[in-house]
């Protein structure tokens, strides 16, 4: 399980570490690139360390040519789904957190179909399904009733979801569930415990475990990822980059996917500590596909239209579009959300732009009724 | 030659045992007993594989066994001769009452003109005898998912084939045997096919852990000075892929434009989200 190998190293040295790397280091990574050799963990730290910045037009183009190479001239699009804001945790950053008084909101079978059917009508079949982390209102059984509501309407059903034990997972992927996202938030153990101070979530090591006990159970597609503002970005790569090497090395039978969510401002009046720039989240982004050269990489509407139009083409894999981030939020809008996102855009503008940069929006990649 | 001292304190680990020689012998094809044995001993070779159809592991007198020191080297029995799990495990199963131990070289080969190993009856032969104590040592195509599934069966290294067996062409699949290097977490030992001292070199370049060579040896004018040249080769192509320096090389000039078409929307000034 990952915790072992977690708990080798420690979060301060490895921002060292990652700092340490000289230009030098960053050229020999990038030319190991060029010549289609293999990277170590080694060249990965050099390719995030700030040194990188140099080579950062170099890296973009590696990370073009790989994903094209890897993925074709695609880009997969998914919509969210919030089902709940219930929540029993409680994280400084977070707009659904225990202690923010909102109203809360758990749609039931008839609110599902009608989000369901808006959705499905736009042409999407990737759906990813969240909730919060309240494990009695949103139990195992709302959750496999709901999926299987849902696969009525959609071929691939994603879950966002508090962490679960192998078993509940495995009752899940029966359902109809395809792909677990879960994030880790911070690899940093102080942040950890500085922000999460409540509910289950409060519990590290458990979270830690979560996407190998996804792997044991045999989901299709795993994501995770570190929410970047809350502690120094460098140590949150090593980590990041630490924890999809060990995954991948493990499940080889589960196709992986990361996602460098930027902090955005929610109900709480929270603001990044450690802010990322859009010159460092590239860099990140460039080194994670040069050397994790299959992996999916997701960008959510949490960035900017011009961020994410540029992007597209360099790395990335999977977008969202027209996100809304409270439950019911396609049928009624409200003020129940649990971040704001910065791209508004509907999913057939997104889709338009995809286009008209030469690439193909592709709203089906899998369907389970086929397996 | 202080190189080589050093090489020779880089040990292979395997099935619990450590090995100074990355090089194993096959014991096919030789013309005479004696210039096998002169060339399993210019190969310091520590594992030699023996066909158990070919030997009389009774009979000390038998030209195999009496060239080998075992003391030093590990007689490594092969199924040679199986066509099916069934026959494989049987085989197995007679060299270890035999007093051979519990180490074995599976191979699965119904195919007599390529010698090309089965897969499926391969896999079903690993896991059987895994269960019953061996320490399987597996001959297969270069596929790594086969490769995957071995390792789970619990076998103590995998041995894909750089060409078919006896070819000497070197190393055909490249592409499938970086992989398998690059997946594995137990020993990859290259089998087949190295027709030359530098196929060797290559496949412990590519970071194999070791090779096995029998024909490109038995075949040669003079077999024990073959054997030297592999037993090199094998040690430069590690010496190579533990210490060789990077050194840039290919087309960086992807980078120096001074305007910057891909990055260019990244603005100098951070913006901060």
């Amino acid at each position: 399980m990952f915790l072992d190998l977690f708990n080798q190293f420690d979060f301060r040295s490895s921002i060292s570490e990652v700092k340490s790397k000289t230009k030098l280091e960053v050229e020999i990574a990038l030319s190991k690139a060029v010549n289609g050799e293999r990277l170590e963990f080694i060249d990965y730290l050099s390719l995030i360390s700030p040194n990188a910045n140099f080579y950062l037009e170099e890296m973009a183009t590696l990370s073009k040519e790989i994903t094209q190479e890897r993925f074709g001239k695609t880009i997969q699009l998914y919509m969210p789904m919030y089902l709940s804001n219930e929540c029993r945790s409680s994280c400084l950053y977070c707009g659904f957190s225990f202690e923010n008084k909102i109203p809360r909101k758990t749609l039931n079978e008839n609110e599902i179909r009608k989000e369901a059917e808006i959705l499905s009508k736009k042409g999407i079949q990737h759906l990813l399904i969240l909730t919060g982390e309240d494990y009695s209102k949103t139990p195992l059984p709302y959750l496999t009733d709901s999926v299987k509501i849902l696969k009525e309407y959609f071929s691939s059903v994603s879950i966002e979801i508090y962490p679960m034990d192998t078993t509940d997972y495995l009752q899940l992927i029966q359902a109809g569930v395809d792909g677990l996202a879960l994030y880790q938030e911070t690899y940093d153990r102080d942040t950890y415990r500085k922000y999460h101070l409540r509910g289950v979530k409060k519990d590290m090591d458990y979270r830690l475990n979560g996407p190998d006990r996804g792997g044991l159970a045999e989901f299709r597609k795993i994501g995770i990822g570190a929410l970047l503002g809350l502690a120094d970005p460098l140590g949150e790569m090593f980590f990041l980059g630490l924890h999809a090497s060990h995954l991948l090395e493990k499940y080889w039978k589960t196709s992986f996917q990361i996602s460098l969510p930027r902090m955005r401002p929610a109900k709480g009046d929270f603001h990044s500590v450690v802010p990322v720039s859009d010159r460092e989240f590239a860099r990140f982004l460039f080194a994670m596909r040069i050397y994790f050269k299959d992996i999916g990489i997701v960008l959510s509407t949490r960035e900017s239209v011009s961020l994410r139009n540029n992007l597209i083409g360099l790395g990335i894999t999977t977008m969202s579009a027209e996100s809304k981030t409270e439950p019911g939020g396609y049928s009624e809008s409200g003020e129940l959300e649990q971040f704001e996102t910065e791209d508004k855009r509907s999913l057939i503008d997104v889709m338009r732009f995809i286009r008209e940069k030469g690439y193909y929006p592709v709203l089906k990649d899998f369907d389970n009724a086929i397996v | 030659m202080a190189e080589l001292i050093e090489a020779n304190q880089d040990y292979l680990e395997m099935g619990g045992r450590k090995f100074h020689s990355r090089l194993f012998i096959g014991t096919g094809k030789f013309s005479s007993s004696v210039e096998m044995r002169d060339a399993i001993s210019s190969s310091e070779t520590e594992i030699v594989t023996v066909a158990l159809r070919r030997v009389n592991l009774e009979n000390t007198e038998d030209d195999i066994l009496s060239s080998i020191d075992r003391s030093k080297i590990l007689l490594l029995p092969n199924t040679s001769g199986a066509r099916s799990a069934i026959e494989a495990v049987r085989l197995a199963k007679l060299a270890r009452s035999l007093g051979a131990g519990d180490w074995v070289k599976l191979e699965v080969v119904p195919d007599p003109v390529y010698l090309l190993p089965d897969p499926i009856e391969s896999l079903k032969a690993a896991i059987e005898l895994v269960k019953d104590g061996f320490k399987v040592m597996p001959y297969v195509n270069a596929d790594p998912i086969l490769c995957r599934h071995l390792e789970e069966a619990g076998c103590v290294c995998v041995m894909p084939l750089g060409s078919p067996i006896g070819s000497n062409l070197g190393i055909k699949n490249r592409a499938n045997i970086e992989m398998i290097i690059a997946q594995s977490k137990i020993p990859v030992v290259v089998d087949a096919g190295l027709g030359e001292p530098s196929h060797a070199a290559e496949a412990m370049e590519m970071g194999a852990d070791a090779v096995l060579v029998n024909t490109a040896i038995a075949i040669a004018k003079n077999p024990a000075r073959i054997a030297e040249a592999f037993k090199l080769a094998t040690i430069a192509g590690r010496l190579s892929y533990l210490h060789r320096g990077r050194r840039i090389q290919g087309n960086l000039s992807i980078k120096a434009n001074a305007s910057s078409p891909l990055t260019g929307f990244l603005n100098e000034e951070d913006r901060v989200s």
